[in-house]
């Protein structure tokens, strides 16, 4: 398969990612959507890896998976609070910041 | 001329600064009172002492000697703007004899006078005078027009305070206010004045003006322009129509203060300066004309309201400033030296009389003369006096008065200016028969019932009284005797004297025989009698235009600010406040909606990368 199959593949679930971040009210649904566009760019360091036999891009992913699990932790966490102090994670509704 | 030491002439100038300084300062001295009012007549002393020697030891010298010293000041690229100094000519060390002589003896005489003062007042009071007496010495001193207005202007600062010594007086406070305005006035034609003429000649000094102006190479465009306009500032210090009106308010001020001012210090001041600057308005001859008209018709003007005047201090006051006018034809005639002469002598017999009309102030505790009388048999010393006073104004041989008036009489005649030559000789009448009318009400006649016996005056009144007079004989006699006769026509004192004579009789059948009721004379002087008494409506006038002018413009300024500024400010605000609640509602305060905004961010940077 030629490098833009995976180009392809991983633009079309980044795009996935944000429809769902933007689109989600559920505060879990927008951190699933952001662990998709995150996946989505690793899918195009690998296949950038592989097609150009260049090993920095494997490490680059690897770091990435693991930012990503740290991020899912504290997000899920942040969530959990949010949900004890406000009794919802319906993301309309947090809206503190509102000028 | 004659030339005087300039060292003197400095110690002249410091003795009353630095009692000033001495008063101002020390507050324990100046809250003390006497001590003070000694330190003050001291000081004075010592410059009257300081001006006889400089007079004594004058030297005559040639016509083209420059008299001034001047130091610069003002340093600017290519020379010093302006210069300071000291210009010590005759007639500047006679002013300064002058200036001091009734200084002094007007300190000495209020320290009886105001003997009931707080002592805190006194001590503010003759700080005061010395500043006064300080700087009216500056100003005769003074060698160009720069340093001239500045002594000019704290003339009118002192005479300013002194007017209101009584602050707490609402109608002190507002003649001094009265007083200030009305010469600042004038003051503002004298620094247009002085600054065009600065301009168009790129000095300030007389010495290289008068220079140029004699030997004919003086080209200023709009000269007359400018001398008018100096003119202005002696018409508002000098007190002629139509800026006499703050005069007879100043009157306001204790009695010596009124002695000071009309006598040796700012009154004269206008006089003083357009006899100094004379060889610059003899170039302009149509000012000289204004000058003459305006002296003679202020003359006329001020004797026919003394005429009615009921207070006997106003009466003096607009006797004032019918004698400036007098001094200010003489200027106009082209006689400056006439206008000097009236000057000094008035400045005597002018002290004399306020200072004896403070001792009858004192008798009667009135100002009114109808409420007053007989009070030559009490004090016939005073009375005396006062009546010497009066005849030297009146200008009778062989006092002091008669000398000058006639010089002024004649220069006028000599100039060919008729109509103000006829407009003086009523004067000269009218001033008889009102300073008689004075003196027939308020020392013969009988006295009212109603008083009680009263203390002799203070010995330190009568004495400065005494040797006012003494010193108007004794300048009449000097004159008399040195044969000193004013160019003219023969008969021209005969004229005076007939008509100052009738004046008198006048005043004796209406106001001592009773032959004629006063009434019936006023009614049948109607217009002229209502309108005097009315004061020619010139305070009316001056407040209208006050009102009208002054308060009406303010008006639009007010009604601009209030709604045109205010409301462009307001207006800005008020879209500030709305932008600012619209542009509010942006911050949703949702995550989703802020990253809608990146998204859509980096599209557009997309776009726009692939379009570029």
């Amino acid at each position: 398969m030629p490098l833009a199959a995976y180009l392809v593949l991983a633009a079309l679930v980044f795009v996935i990612g944000l429809f769902g971040v933007l689109t989600r009210r559920n505060a879990v649904g927008i951190l699933l959507g952001i662990e998709l566009m995150l996946n989505a760019v690793n899918i195009n360091l690998v296949a950038f890896a592989r097609f150009r036999a260049d090993l920095a891009g494997l490490v680059f992913t690897l770091f990435t998976i693991a930012i990503t699990v740290a991020e899912v932790a504290v997000g899920l966490a942040i969530v959990i609070v949010i949900f004890r102090v406000r009794r919802t994670i319906e993301a309309d509704h947090l809206d503190l910041l509102r000028g | 001329m004659r030339l005087g030491s300039p060292e003197l002439a400095l110690l002249v100038l410091a003795l009353p600064f630095v009692s000033f300084l001495v008063l101002a300062l020390i507050r324990p001295l100046r809250r003390s009172g006497r001590p003070a009012a000694l330190v003050s007549i001291l000081a004075m002393a010592g410059a009257l002492g300081a001006a006889a020697a400089l007079t004594w030891q004058a030297i005559p010298v040639a016509r083209d000697v420059n008299p001034s010293v001047l130091w610069s000041w003002l340093p600017a690229d290519g020379g010093p703007m302006a210069s300071v100094g000291v210009w010590v000519d005759g007639m500047a060390m006679q002013m300064c004899v002058l200036v001091t002589l009734i200084s002094l003896l007007v300190q000495i005489y209020s320290s009886s006078y105001l003997a009931d003062e707080p002592p805190a007042s006194l001590g503010r009071y003759y700080a005061y005078h010395s500043l006064f007496a300080f700087s009216m010495l500056g100003l005769v001193l003074s060698p160009g027009f720069l340093q001239m207005f500045v002594f000019w202007e704290l003339v009118g600062l002192c005479s300013y305070l002194l007017i209101g010594y009584w602050y707490d007086r609402p109608s002190a406070a507002r003649a001094a206010v009265k007083a200030f305005w009305i010469t600042k006035l004038g003051d503002l034609g004298f620094v247009a004045g002085i600054v065009m003429l600065w301009a168009a000649t790129g000095t300030f000094d007389f010495w290289p003006l008068f220079q140029a102006a004699q030997a004919g190479t003086l080209q200023v465009d709009g000269l007359a322009t400018i001398m008018f306009l100096i003119y202005l500032g002696a018409v508002g210090k000098s007190a002629q129509f139509p800026l006499h009106i703050w005069l007879p308010d100043a009157m306001e001020g204790p009695t010596p203060v009124s002695a000071l001012i009309h006598a040796a210090t700012m009154v004269t001041a206008g006089v003083y300066m357009v006899a100094r600057a004379y060889p610059l308005f003899a170039l302009v001859p149509s000012v000289l004309m204004l000058i003459a008209w305006v002296g003679a018709f202020t003359a006329l003007l001020a004797a026919t309201m003394a005429c009615v005047e009921r207070d006997i201090k106003r009466v003096l006051a607009y006797s004032t400033v019918s004698q400036l006018g007098y001094m200010m034809a003489a200027n106009g005639a082209g006689a400056p030296g006439a206008a000097f002469q009236h000057l000094t002598t008035h400045g005597v017999f002018k002290a004399l009389l306020f200072l004896g009309a403070g001792i009858v102030i004192h008798h009667f505790h009135t100002n009114d003369v109808f409420r007053m009388g007989g009070l030559f048999r009490q004090r016939p010393w005073v009375g005396g006096a006062f009546l010497v006073a009066t005849l030297a104004l009146a200008g009778v041989w062989p006092l002091p008065g008669f000398f000058s008036k006639e010089a002024v009489l004649g220069a006028v005649l000599d100039a060919h200016l008729s109509v103000p030559f006829l407009m003086l000789i009523a004067t000269s009448f009218l001033t008889a028969f009102y300073m008689f009318r004075v003196v027939f009400l308020t020392f013969f006649g009988h006295a009212h019932a109603e008083h009680h016996e009263h203390p002799a005056p203070p010995i330190a009144m009568d004495a400065v009284c005494r040797a006012l007079a003494v010193l108007t004989l004794a300048l009449g006699l000097r004159a008399a005797l040195t044969g000193h006769h004013a160019e003219g026509p023969a008969w021209l004192p005969w004229i005076s004297l007939a008509w100052a004579g009738a004046g008198i009789v006048l005043a004796w059948t209406v106001y001592q025989a009773r032959a004629v009721d006063p009434a019936r004379l006023s009614a049948a002087l109607a217009p002229i009698d209502i309108l005097a008494r009315r004061r020619y409506f010139l305070d009316a006038i001056f407040a209208g235009a006050y009102r009208f002018l002054l308060l009406g413009l303010s008006q639009v300024i007010g009604w601009v600010d209030r709604y045109v500024v205010d409301g462009v400010l307001n207006a800005l605000s008020a879209g500030a406040l709305r932008a600012g609640d619209t542009l509010r509602r942006l911050q949703t305060g949702r995550a989703q909606d802020y990253v809608y905004g990146v998204a859509l961010g980096v599209l557009l940077l997309l776009v726009w990368a692939q379009l570029g």
